[in-house]
């Protein structure tokens, strides 16, 4: 097992690095000078090549992307033109409604699709199964804004459960921290929709491929119920293409829900990624790019390390 | 008072009928022999008794099973009686244990579930049964996974899984089928032993006749899902009385009648020449820092062979006999040594110049299904090895060769416009034959052509092989672990052992006089049917 790790790890920092020069290469010859930027169209030859030595922009190419990497790496982004504060401190902020987000969509979406997928396998072409995906097929197909606006329209405004949009930030005592979860609720509903359907249609295929194999026979020939021999045997064995879609959704989650925040009204790292794109505020844009290369890799390693978990077999491979 | 008895079962699966009127009684402790072709419905026979069977299944008769009537029994009761009172042995055992369980695991969940035990006593239950098949603890702790245990091994993890709560009725469907012959051997050994000390009855279902007639008191045979003839085992086999019971017993100790091919005349140059040949795999490290350790699958083997001629290489699965064949087709290169072919040297060559050899060097696989893509019909797949002639034929012409290959393997012309679906394992045997006899060559290398096939398949694949030898005048590297296939249809055999060559010699007398320890063994276990016949007379005298 610890060879595994060590080398999914290795890979890990590989890919990692190969990212950034990537990132840091793109920046580099999109044109555009952050010290003209800066100063803005009027501004003097000289003050601007005075602020791209402070900057360090005249600096040769090697020396300025281990600078940056080096800045990346204990957590100086740089500063961003158009907030005028660090980056890091952007991303923060932004990351305590996405990250929390993200993560209610994907339990969220986890606890209504594999229970839906394992009964439509176990159901397979009944009428509870075609029921099943008919809904999921639904639910892929329903635009998530859309599906979004409808529940404010039930909830926040029909009921008034919940607030429609907006986040008043965790605060600091428990009647706070309740209406930050609140207020994150309806987003994660809608979030946790299309991602639900598209889980649960791989969990019961997977699921249903897994009970034409050979030991799913040998348990039922030990006098297994039906039921017992699908989460016992069945489910674990299935695990691993759902992961891996798993994986896929929460990286999307991340940074892919602008659509569902600028519906909430939420400051969330899309909106922020959008906004600095739309001003060339190149040094957020990097930041930001980098952080997320860096947890899409982080959520991999996690899914590789989960497959090592399920599959006694992954844990030898070299 | 018979354990099991089954009347007038029939079954149809949609609208496809398998089984027609079955009967088939099985007295407690009796061994019962269920032997037919397959497709001939033994094995839906053994699903029905369990009640596993596919979806959309249909089922008429009656199948008392110790005063349980199985067919009316609900789901509820079945569960009760599977694992319980009745175990069931597969024929895979690569696939039949769940990969993600350790063996302990697998053992204990039934005894658990049927006793109610708790974990440590289920699992020193589970423990004793493993030391019983042969798997003890010091070697096979039941934290093992499946994948680190090899073929027999996990037959013997299925075996203790049946057994593990003394069930009164054991079901065998083709337990061996997939094991090399001193496997077979053993595991029928070890379930012999199995039912004899717990009085089980067993239902041991297979397609060769040898392998039942040893162990098996009474016989059923049947046929497109019907009983051809049943009875006392030494009756049957002595009388013969019915033709598809002479038939299967003919086809399982087959001997294709062949013209005795020309002696190669020595002073030719060999058509192959191996020297020192050896193939090392690197196994996984201990530790992360640790030593490399090697695997020596194939070590120093050297060997010739002279166009036209018939050799055998047999051995034990896992004794480098397919990683042999895979370095001479080019396929894997060797860690040392040479091959040359045709007097050229094939190891380190770039692909460019092997294409020339290639086209005189053509493969037969084991697997028949798994060796063409479904995708393409037969001419297509048969023509696939022409890419290596100089100059590709043109559309016409192609579509004469492979008509001309197809009548040669028996097949029709007309067969070519058909997928591989269409064909049946032994027509999909032939297509592999005639894609590798298309192109001419000098030599064929069949790996294990016919262990995937049915006894009477087999006769007739081994007919096709000595005529095509015959008339091609091509040289086979005929590479199993059955010692009637290399009986049937070489000259030379060579024995291989633990990556090495320990015996080598005219089939007859390395067959019929064997001097090393592993062609001794080979030979001690292969299914004699003469022999069988002669244990269950003086058997069934004895009573």
């Amino acid at each position: 097992m610890i060879p595994y790790l060590l080398h999914r790890l290795a890979s890990a920092v590989a890919t990692l690095l190969l990212a950034s020069l990537v990132v840091f290469a793109v920046l580099e010859i999109l044109p555009g000078d952050p010290a003209r930027l800066m100063l803005g169209l009027n501004a003097s030859p000289e003050a601007i090549e005075t602020l791209r030595t402070q900057m360090g922009l005249d600096q040769p190419v090697v020396v300025r992307y281990l600078e940056w990497l080096y800045g990346m790496v204990t957590g100086d982004f740089g500063r961003s033109l158009t907030y005028s504060s660090p980056v890091i401190d952007l991303v923060e902020e932004r990351l305590a409604v996405s990250l929390p987000l993200a993560l209610m969509a994907l339990t969220l979406s986890t606890i209504i699709a594999i229970p839906v997928g394992v009964f439509a396998a176990a159901r397979r072409g009944r009428p509870a199964d075609t029921v099943a995906m008919g809904l999921a097929q639904f639910g892929v197909a329903i635009p998530n804004f859309w599906f979004a606006l409808l529940l404010v329209y039930v909830f926040a405004v029909g009921f008034r459960l919940v607030p429609a949009g907006g986040f008043p930030g965790w605060g600091e005592t428990w009647s706070s921290h309740g209406q930050a979860f609140q207020a994150l609720v309806l987003p994660a509903v809608s979030l946790a929709l299309p991602q639900a359907a598209i889980l649960a249609r791989v969990t019961r295929s997977a699921v249903v491929e897994v009970m034409g194999e050979d030991f799913i026979r040998t348990a039922r020939a030990k006098g297994l119920p039906q039921r017992i021999v699908l989460w016992r045997h069945a489910l674990r064995n299935a695990l691993i293409p759902v992961l891996t879609i798993m994986g896929l959704q929460f990286a999307f989650l991340l940074a892919g829900t602008i659509i569902i925040e600028n519906v909430f009204y939420l400051p969330g790292l899309g909106r922020l990624i959008f906004q600095a794109i739309s001003q060339r505020d190149l040094i957020v844009v990097q930041g930001v790019v980098m952080l997320l290369v860096a947890s899409v890799i982080l959520i991999n390693l996690m899914v590789d390390i989960c497959y090592a978990v399920v599959d006694p077999r992954l844990r030898d491979g070299r | 008072m018979s354990l099991l008895a089954i009347e007038d079962l029939t079954l149809s699966i949609g609208p496809t009928p398998i089984l027609k009127s079955i009967d088939l009684s099985i007295a407690p402790g009796e061994v019962m022999g269920l032997v037919g072709e397959s497709g001939s419905g033994k094995s839906m026979t053994a699903l029905t008794l369990m009640k596993l069977l596919p979806d959309g299944a249909r089922v008429d008769g009656r199948a008392l099973f110790d005063g349980v009537d199985i067919l009316a029994a609900p789901e509820a009761a079945m569960c009760r009686l599977r694992g319980r009172e009745i175990g069931m042995v597969f024929q895979e055992p690569m696939t039949a244990l769940n990969p993600v369980k350790t063996i302990g695991e697998q053992v204990a969940e039934g005894i658990r579930w049927h006793t109610g035990a708790n974990r440590p006593d289920a699992e020193a239950r589970a423990r004793l049964m493993l030391e019983r098949v042969g798997l003890p603890e010091q070697k096979f702790p039941l934290t093992r996974y499946p994948h680190e245990l090899s073929g027999g091994q996990r037959q013997r993890v299925v075996i203790a899984i049946a057994c593990a709560l003394k069930p009164k009725l054991l079901i065998a469907d083709e337990p061996t089928t997939a094991l090399d012959v001193v496997l077979q051997k053993q595991i029928l050994t070890l379930l012999r032993g199995l039912v004899e000390e717990n009085g089980m009855s067993m239902l041991l279902i297979s397609h060769d006749l040898a392998v039942v007639a040893e162990m098996a008191d009474r016989l059923t045979i049947v046929r497109h899902g019907t009983v051809m003839e049943t009875g006392e085992t030494s009756r049957i086999l002595s009388e013969q009385a019915h033709p598809f019971t002479r038939q299967l017993a003919e086809a399982s100790t087959h001997v294709p009648a062949r013209a005795r091919g020309l002696e190669p005349s020595p002073v030719s140059e060999p058509l192959l020449e191996v020297r020192d040949l050896t193939r090392n795999y690197s196994l996984r490290r201990s530790r992360v820092f640790g030593r490399e350790t090697m695997f020596r699958a194939v070590n120093g083997v050297s060997f010739s062979l002279a166009a036209g001629q018939k050799t055998a290489l047999v051995g034990r699965s896992g004794c480098g006999k397919s990683t042999l064949a895979r370095m001479i087709l080019a396929l894997d290169p060797p860690s040392s040594g040479s091959i040359r072919f045709q007097g050229e040297e094939i190891c380190g060559v770039s692909e460019e110049a092997l294409r020339p050899l290639r086209r005189e060097m053509q493969v037969v696989f084991q697997d028949p299904y798994g060796s063409f893509d479904p995708r393409h019909r037969a001419e297509r797949l048969v023509a696939e090895p022409l890419h290596l002639l100089n100059q590709r034929p043109d559309a016409r012409r192609r579509r004469d060769l492979v008509a001309e290959v197809l009548e040669q393997v028996g097949l029709s012309p007309a067969d070519m416009d058909k997928y591989p679906h269409e064909f049946s394992g032994g027509q999909r045997q032939r297509l592999a034959i005639a894609r590798a006899i298309i192109t001419r060559p000098k030599l064929i290398i069949a790996d294990e052509p016919v262990s995937a096939l049915d006894v009477s398949i087999r006769a007739q694949i081994l007919d096709l092989l000595a005529d095509l030898s015959d008339s091609l005048g091509v040289a086979y590297l005929f590479i199993t672990h059955d010692l009637t296939v290399a009986r049937a249809i070489t000259d030379t055999t060579m024995v291989m052992h633990e990556g090495e060559i320990v015996e080598t010699g005219p089939t007859e007398v390395v067959l019929g006089n064997p001097k090393s320890d592993a062609a001794k063994a080979l030979v001690a276990a292969a299914p004699n049917l003469k022999m069988s016949l002669e244990k269950a007379v003086a058997r069934a005298t004895r009573d």
